[in-house]
C-alpha cells in the first residue's frame, strides 16, 4: 500500500470555526483550538498532524476556503 | 438622402430603434403601446441590424432585462403603457441608482388601476418625480408629433448614455395612435462588442479581462455614510442635466398677456387654441415643455411680470400646474384646465377655460 | 516527516481558487453558499472562462456574492435574476451567464422569472440554494420550507392548511422542454462536494454550446436559521430534507 503523508494550512484570521473539516476529515486528524483568533472563533487546526493523508476532504467541505492541502508520497 | 414615412407614432418608435442602433428591445403587450412589439417583431431587426427583440413574460421581466443589458454596455430599451410602467417601476428605480442608461417609453392611458386605453397625460408625477422608491430622476421627453416620437429615441439614448440616467419618453394614446408623415434617419451602426469595451469598459459588464478589476452593476450599499455621498452625486447629476439639456418651444409668447403651458398631444390642442384667442384678439402664447424633466423653469419665470397668467391644460386632474406655480411662485396666477379618464380637451374648451379664469372675471 | 516539510510549494494539491478574491465571506459559519461559490470558482479557473463569465447575484443572503467572486457581476431586483441573464445571453451569445438565487427568490417572488426563462431555453445557468428558509431577513417561512419546520413566520410549524404546501419548484423546471440539464445535488460532504462538481462542470458546458437552460438545485444548510450547529444541520438535512427533495440528475439530454 503506497503511503502518503498530508498536512493541512489553515488561514486562521478566516477561519470560522464551524467544524465541518473536523466531521469531515477520515483520519481524525483536525480539532478547533482551544484559543480563539481576531473574530472570535476557535479555528481549525492540525491536533494530530501525523495522521494526515492529504486526502482534500477538509478543504473540500470548507465554506470559507481557509484551507491548502499539501501531500507528499513516501 | 431623406426618406419620408407615413407611419403611426408607435411605428415610429419602433423604426427609430431599429435605425438609431438600438441593441435590445424587452417588452410586452399592452395597449395603446402595443404596435412598437408588433412592429419590431414584423420588421426582424434581428436578421438586418442584429438587434435583439424579445417579448418578455411581464412587464417587470422586460424593464429587468433593459436593467441587464443596460448594465453591459448595450444600448436597450422598453415600452409600455400607464399600469405597465408602474410595474417597471422597480426595475426603473434599480437602474437609476445603478446609473445606468436605456430609454423607457410610456404610452399613457387613463387611469387609475386599469383605467381605460383611452390616452391621458396623468403620470406626469410618475414620471418627472422618480416614480420609484429613492430619490432619482429620470430624464422625460414629451413628444408632440410623430416626427418627435422618432427623432427623441435617438436623442433619448444620447442623452442617457451623456448622464448614464435611464431617459423617457412620455407620450400618450393620441400621439402613439396618430399617423403623421415622419422624415427617417440613416441607420447608424450598432456598436461592437470590442467598441462597448472601448467606451464603457471600465463599468459594463462586458467580462473581467486581467487588465482591469470586475465591473459589478448594483445599487446596494449598506454603509449609510456611502449611501448618503452617492445620493449627493445623483443630485449633482441632476442639477448638471438641469442646467444643461432644459428644453422647450416658444409659440407666440412675445407680446402674450397670458401663456398656455401644455406639454405633448396638449401642446397641439393649444396651438389651435392660441389662433383662435389670436382671431378674438386675446394675445396668447403657447409655452411647450418638451422636456419635463428638466422642467423649464426658468423660462416660465423669465415672462414673470410680464403677462397676466399661465394656464396649463393636461390631460389630468392638474399634475404639471404645480411645477408652473412653483416656477413662477406665487408672483404670478396660474390655473388649470384638463380633462382625465381618457377625455381629450378641445381647442374651444381651452379658450373657453382662459375667458372664464382671467377674462371675464 | 515533519510538517514542515509537507508544506512546501511543490507539495501543494489544493487549495482556494483565484477565481476567489481575498474577501472573507460574510456568511454565518459553515454556511453553504462558500461551498458552492468554491465549486463554481473552481469551474470558471479550470475552463478559463473568467473574462467571458457574467454573473447575477439574487436578493438574499448571496446578495453579495459579487464580493467573492472575481468576475463581471450584476445585483438583480428580487428574483429578477433569470431575466437579466436573459437578456445578457441573447446580447452577448458568446459569454456564459448563470443566476445565483436562494429558494425565496427563486421559488417565491421569482418564480415566474425562472419558469419563462426555463421555458424560452434560456442560454444559461442557474444556481438554486435550497435551504428551506429566509436566510438573509432572519429566518422566515420560504416556499421549500418543509411541513411542521418552524420558522420567524411560521413559529408553530408550517401548516399547509394554512401556507401551502413544500413547492418542489425544481421538479417543475424538469418539466419544461428549454430545460437540457436539471439536477438536485448537495455540498454536505467530500463527497458531495466532488459530485456538484461535475455537475457544475457539466452545466456550464452545456451552458457555453447553447444546450438550453441548465439548473442545479443544491439542497443546503442554514444553520442559523435552524438554530443548530453546521454539523448537526447537515444531519437534519439528510434525515428531513433529503426525503422530500431527493438528489439526483432529473433530466440530462
Amino acid at each position: 500500500m503506497a503511503k502518503s503523508r498530508g498536512a493541512i494550512e489553515v488561514d486562521v484570521e478566516k477561519c470560522k470555526g464551524c467544524a465541518l473539516c473536523k466531521e469531515a476529515c477520515p483520519t481524525k486528524v483536525i480539532d478547533l483550538a482551544k484559543e480563539v483568533n481576531g473574530k472570535g472563533y476557535n479555528y481549525a487546526y492540525m491536533a494530530n498532524p501525523e495522521a494526515c493523508i492529504g486526502c482534500t476532504s477538509c478543504a473540500l467541505v470548507c465554506p470559507d476556503s481557509v484551507i491548502a492541502v499539501y501531500k507528499v508520497t513516501l | 438622402m431623406a426618406d419620408y414615412m407615413l407611419m403611426k407614432g408607435n411605428e415610429a418608435i419602433a423604426e427609430a430603434a431599429i435605425r438609431c442602433g438600438c441593441d435590445g428591445y424587452f417588452g410586452y403587450p399592452i395597449t395603446p403601446q402595443s404596435e412598437i412589439l408588433e412592429t419590431l417583431a414584423l420588421r426582424k431587426p434581428w436578421e438586418e441590424t442584429g438587434m435583439v427583440v424579445l417579448q418578455a413574460e411581464s412587464e417587470i421581466a422586460s424593464i429587468n432585462m433593459v436593467y441587464a443589458g443596460a448594465g453591459c454596455g448595450k444600448k436597450v430599451m422598453t415600452s409600455s403603457s400607464s399600469p405597465g410602467i408602474s410595474l417597471k417601476q422597480e426595475g426603473i428605480t434599480y437602474i437609476a441608482g445603478a446609473e445606468l442608461p436605456c430609454l423607457i417609453v410610456n404610452v399613457v392611458r387613463g387611469g387609475p388601476g386599469l383605467g381605460t386605453i383611452q390616452p391621458a397625460q396623468s403620470d406626469y408625477f410618475q414620471a418627472v418625480k422618480g416614480g420609484g422608491h429613492g430619490d432619482y430622476r429620470l430624464i422625460v421627453l414629451a413628444p408632440a408629433s410623430v416626427q418627435e416620437m422618432y427623432d427623441f429615441v435617438d436623442l433619448g439614448f444620447e442623452l442617457a448614455f451623456k448622464y448614464r440616467n435611464p431617459a423617457m419618453i412620455l407620450s400618450d394614446g393620441v400621439i402613439g395612435q396618430m399617423m403623421e408623415k415622419v422624415k427617417v434617419g440613416e441607420y447608424k451602426k450598432r456598436l461592437t462588442d470590442q467598441e462597448i469595451v472601448e467606451r464603457y469598459g471600465s463599468w459594463a459588464t462586458t467580462g473581467k479581462t486581467p487588465n482591469r478589476q470586475r465591473n459589478i452593476i448594483t445599487s446596494l450599499d449598506l454603509d449609510a455614510n456611502r449611501q448618503e455621498q452617492f445620493n449627493l452625486k445623483l443630485q449633482r447629476k441632476y442639477r448638471e442635466i438641469e442646467e444643461n439639456e432644459t428644453r422647450f418651444e416658444l409659440i407666440n409668447c412675445d407680446d402674450a398677456d397670458y401663456i398656455l403651458v401644455a406639454y405633448g398631444s396638449s401642446s397641439r390642442i393649444c396651438q389651435k387654441a392660441v389662433d383662435l384667442c389670436r382671431e378674438k384678439g386675446i394675445k396668447v402664447g403657447l409655452l411647450r415643455p418638451i422636456t419635463l424633466f428638466p422642467f423649464p423653469t426658468k423660462a416660465i419665470q423669465s415672462f414673470v411680470g410680464k403677462v397676466k397668467g399661465f394656464l396649463t391644460v393636461e390631460m389630468s386632474a392638474g399634475q404639471m400646474v404645480e411645477d408652473v406655480r412653483l416656477a413662477v411662485n406665487g408672483q404670478c396666477r396660474v390655473e388649470h384646465f384638463g380633462h382625465m379618464g381618457g377625455v381629450i380637451p378641445s381647442p374651444n374648451e381651452v379658450v373657453k377655460a382662459l375667458e372664464d379664469n382671467f377674462i371675464k372675471g | 516527516m515533519d510538517v514542515k516539510d509537507i508544506i512546501k510549494k511543490e507539495n501543494f494539491v489544493y487549495g482556494k481558487s483565484k477565481v476567489l478574491t481575498d474577501n472573507p465571506m460574510h456568511y454565518c459559519p459553515g454556511c453553504t453558499h462558500g461551498v458552492v461559490h468554491k465549486v463554481l470558482a473552481e469551474v470558471i479557473e479550470e475552463l478559463d472562462i473568467q473574462d467571458k463569465t457574467i454573473g447575477v447575484s439574487p436578493v438574499g443572503c448571496a446578495v453579495l456574492a459579487y464580493n467573492y467572486l472575481d468576475i463581471d457581476w450584476h445585483e438583480a431586483a428580487h428574483g429578477r435574476a433569470p431575466a437579466l441573464a436573459s437578456a445578457i445571453n441573447r446580447l452577448y451569445p458568446d459569454k456564459f451567464v448563470f443566476t445565483y438565487q436562494g429558494d425565496g427568490d427563486l421559488a417565491s417572488i421569482g418564480a415566474a422569472e425562472i419558469m419563462h426563462a426555463c421555458n424560452r431555453g434560456e442560454k444559461q445557468l442557474t444556481i438554486f440554494i435550497n435551504n428551506a428558509i429566509y436566510g438573509m431577513t432572519g429566518g422566515q417561512m420560504a416556499p421549500t420550507t418543509l411541513e411542521g419546520m418552524k420558522t420567524a413566520t411560521s413559529p408553530y410549524g408550517r401548516n399547509v392548511a394554512l401556507h401551502g404546501y413544500p413547492l418542489q419548484i425544481t421538479e417543475l423546471i424538469a418539466q419544461l422542454p428549454g430545460t437540457c440539464y436539471v439536477t438536485r445535488q448537495s455540498a454536505h460532504t467530500p463527497g458531495a462536494v466532488r459530485k456538484l462538481k461535475q455537475a457544475m462542470l457539466k452545466a456550464v458546458k452545456n451552458t457555453l454550446e447553447r444546450k438550453g437552460t441548465s439548473f442545479i438545485e443544491v439542497v443546503a444548510t442554514c444553520n442559523s436559521g435552524w438554530k443548530q450547529s453546521p454539523v448537526d444541520s447537515n444531519k437534519w438535512m439528510v434525515e428531513n430534507m433529503f426525503p422530500k427533495y431527493p438528489l439526483g440528475d432529473m433530466k440530462d439530454i
